[in-house]
């Protein structure tokens, strides 16, 4: 089949400031896999809500089997066939799985809700998945993979024509990922459009059949993805030809015999990571690894204070020290940037200023507030070092692309002048350019004397950074390679728990 | 530049009431110095609107954190009748306020304690003290409504200073303070923040739950002031109708005003117009002769009015009805 599913001609749509989409076309065939990719900023995520009705367009049209559309509402292009997965679980954590997945068209009659037929709807949706899960239990008991799954369920609950999935893989682990492209081949086979936002290019190259790549709010191309070599298109993203040697970087190994600057000795909690000694050191960057739900989130927050440990002390340059609140640890030079930016990182509201100095103004105390001018340059310096884009200082920061987001997040922590930052999968959700951009930056931060404790999900990216790597797995420590040691297969191995 | 000012729409809706008024009755914007001393409506208004502007003041900081305080009304009683108990005393003017002000701070810190530290839900909390702080103002009158015969605690509400009445001028000089307080220290930045995105804030090394307790202490502690001159407005400590409801035109005002109950940003001008603008309201209505027991209509449809004209919703609506000229 090569029907024309969907066509977008000439989509252009303006936010205050920004241009995010310039005459975008993008056609979706019915049974293929399409892939839409492009950096921070390209305009991936406004195409995409401009299709499913969230923004309008300004201008350009939406054809969809032919017909004319112009989806006013998310409900309304659902209607219509088009269902979507968002980057972000839309869902509601406190209600059960079957209410999650038949939320908005539950079955029922005069106001009364069928509870039977919920149930049944989401036993058939799920099970159409080949997800085996309880329909009863409560979303937020799920972990952030399931509730993935459950978030597909629940698009292909509608008779869904056209299935968007922006960034569906960013927090399954491997199993999840080969389970959920099974999926996308039988309803690819089953003639149905799949448009699959993706940072991931090892998973454009196995999963996609077409892949178009958006710039600057521009359509650069739209190629067959076996015609188009991996280095042809990164080119293609970032707009500039790109060297192998930019992926195969390697870090020394620093100097082991330096006295650490954070310690932790037996540092665990029940329930979330047994018990843990790790050093960092100055002018290192330490990677954290291991699988989804290993602990090593839970190790990160309890360094910062977040929660509280039931066993173990924390040292900072030899000193026993009491961290137990990221106060605490803000005070003691600590720097913690969290996975989940828009429910523990961003101020939405809030300016990018306003977001960028609070955590140095809040390590100042409140009445020794900094003056409109220090605000300024400190701002300024940091948007320009950083390459931060924003129309200017005051744009609330909820306007910017998540990878923008994320460079004020961490001009946030650089700002307090930190000794030892803390990057909890600093990377998730941004494109190579930004990727490239962040891991340049780690790297000045290693030189300039601090110590990184980085955490990612990401193996190459691991390897790429690190001189050293912790390894946690099933909630505790269970290995730590240096230096030339660190290769991905070896990283495989520990985190899988199987032997070379 | 910063994005259109919220308070613009507050600020029209007094235009539009005072020019109301001033068309039906001329003498309405006349103001007399008789004695050395200002009269007229619109220092009645200043003057009888002070208490709601005083409450509201704290009330925007509650709910810039992402609260609500509805126990103000209460704290008003119990203020009240603290003072008319210890002047009844025959107590020091000093002590009496000093007592009426550490009533205010006890019960702010018992609000910001249930909710801060101990994570009760700000409805709920402040729900409790609403309740029984009424009955606590009963208690320590005694269930009589006490009159105070006191010339110098009543110069707080009805005197004058240098010709111009004396409670506006207090409520304008603690809106001074208070903004300078909250915008030359970072205090505003933190609490924005709390109210934005508490647990950010948190991470971010802000100590979250003491900044919404100060919050509530802050409130509580205007709260009792405005008990001072509710009492000595009326020379009497009533505790069953002392506050009644001030505790929704202090919402209405912060609401109306461009603070949005969900927190984060705050604007203290716009409450202040927005106190304003409903207490023109109140006085309009007792000017036209309407019967107290419709005048909530008429404020009601104000509210609504002046919410729907902040929504970004009808903004876009009314962006679209007069396109903005491009910029060159």
């Amino acid at each position: 089949m090569c029907a024309e599913l969907l066509e977008l001609r000439g989509i252009g749509k303006a936010f205050p400031g920004v241009v995010a989409l310039a005459g975008v076309d993008f056609t979706v065939r019915a049974g293929e896999i399409h892939a839409l990719l492009g950096e921070n900023g390209a305009g991936k995520s406004t195409l995409i809500k401009v299709l499913t009705g969230v923004h309008p367009a300004d201008a350009g049209e939406i054809r969809l089997n032919g017909a004319v559309i112009r989806p006013g509402a998310p409900k309304e292009a659902e209607r219509l066939g088009v269902s979507t997965v968002y980057q972000e679980v839309n869902l509601v954590p406190s209600l059960s799985v079957a209410e999650n997945i038949t939320l908005g068209r539950q079955p029922g009659r005069f106001g009364f809700l069928n509870w039977r037929a919920i149930r049944r709807r989401a036993r058939a949706a799920l099970a159409r998945l080949e997800v085996e899960c309880d329909v009863d239990a409560e979303l937020g008991s799920l972990s952030v993979a399931r509730q993935q799954m459950v978030a597909i369920a629940r698009a292909l609950d509608t008779s869904a024509r056209l299935l968007v999935l922006d960034e569906p893989t960013a927090s399954l682990d491997e199993k999840e990922v080969a389970e959920l492209f099974g999926l996308m081949r039988k309803l690819r086979a089953e003639g149905m459009g799949i448009v699959f936002v993706t940072h991931f290019l090892d998973q454009v190259y196995t999963v996609s059949d077409r892949l178009t790549v958006l710039r600057n709010g521009q359509l650069v191309g739209e190629y067959v993805t076996a015609d188009l070599s991996r280095l042809e298109l990164v080119g293609k993203m970032l707009g500039r030809e790109v060297s192998d040697a930019d992926f195969t970087s390697h870090v020394a190994a620093p100097a082991a015999t330096m006295q650490p600057v954070l310690a932790a000795r037996g540092l665990g909690r029940r329930g979330a990571i047994a018990p843990v000694d790790l050093a960092l050191h100055a002018g290192e960057v330490a990677g954290l690894g291991g699988l989804l739900g290993s602990g090593r989130t839970e190790t990160a927050r309890l360094l910062f204070g977040i929660d509280a440990c039931d066993s173990g002390e924390i040292s900072l340059k030899g000193a026993t020290v009491r961290v137990a609140s990221p106060r605490d640890a803000v005070r003691l030079g600590l720097a913690f940037c969290s996975e989940d930016r828009k429910a523990e990182g961003i101020l939405p509201n809030l300016s990018v200023r306003e977001n960028l100095l609070v955590a140095l103004q809040g390590k100042r105390g409140a009445l020794r507030a900094l003056s409109p001018a220090e605000q300024v340059q400190l701002c300024e310096h940091y948007i320009k070092t950083l390459r931060i884009k924003t129309a200017d200082t005051e744009t609330p920061i909820k306007n910017l692309s998540g990878g923008n987001q994320q460079k004020v997040l961490l001009a946030r922590w650089l700002a307090t002048q930190p000794a030892v930052i803390i990057l909890d999968e600093p990377t998730r959700g941004i494109d190579i350019g930004a990727k490239q951009e962040i891991e340049q930056l780690i790297a000045k931060l290693r030189a300039d004397g601090l110590a990184v404790l980085f955490i990612s999900s990401e193996i190459d990216e691991v390897v790429r950074n690190c001189s050293r790597v912790l390894v946690l797995r099933e909630r505790r420590l269970t290995g730590e390679i240096a230096g030339a040691e660190i290769t991905s297969e070896r990283l495989m191995h520990l985190m899988a728990g199987t032997h070379e | 530049m910063k994005a259109k000012s919220p308070v613009i729409w507050p600020l029209l809706g007094l235009a539009a009431l005072v020019l109301l008024n001033a068309v039906h009755d001329l003498g309405f914007l006349k103001i007399t110095l008789l004695d050395g001393h200002l009269y007229g409506v619109p220092i009645d208004i200043l003057t009888q609107g002070s208490r709601t502007m005083l409450v509201a003041l704290g009330m925007t900081l509650v709910i810039a954190t992402g609260g609500v305080d509805l126990s103000v009304g209460s704290v008003v009683a119990i203020a009240g009748a603290v003072c008319a108990v210890l002047l009844q005393g025959g107590h020091s003017l000093a002590l009496t306020l000093a007592a009426a002000l550490g009533a205010g701070l006890l019960a702010g810190s018992a609000n910001g304690l249930l909710v801060a530290r101990l994570g009760v839900q700000p409805i709920v909390a402040t729900l409790i003290l609403m309740v029984a702080g009424r009955g606590l103002a009963q208690l320590i009158v005694d269930g009589q409504v006490i009159i105070i015969k006191s010339p110098a605690f009543e110069y707080l509400a009805n005197g004058f200073l240098l010709g111009l009445p004396v409670a506006p001028l207090l409520v304008v000089a603690l809106y001074l303070a208070t903004h300078l307080a909250l915008r030359r220290t970072a205090l505003g930045l933190f609490i924005e923040a709390v109210g934005d995105n508490e647990t950010a804030s948190r991470f971010a090394g802000l100590a979250a739950a003491r900044i919404k307790a100060l919050a509530y202490i802050f409130c509580g502690a205007g709260a009792g002031l405005a008990g001072v001159l509710a009492a000595a407005n009326i020379r009497a400590a009533d505790a069953y109708r002392a506050g009644e409801n001030m505790e929704l035109d202090a919402i209405f005002a912060v609401v109306v005003g461009g603070t949005a109950l969900t927190g984060g940003r705050f604007s203290i001008l716009g409450t202040a117009v927005g106190a304003l603008l409903i207490q023109t309201l109140t006085t309009t209505m007792y000017n036209l002769g309407v019967p107290p027991a419709i005048a909530p209509v008429p404020k009601a449809l104000l509210i609504i009015g002046v919410t729907l004209l902040q929504s970004d919703k009808i903004g876009r609506w009314l962006g679209g009805l007069w396109p903005k000229r491009e910029a060159a």
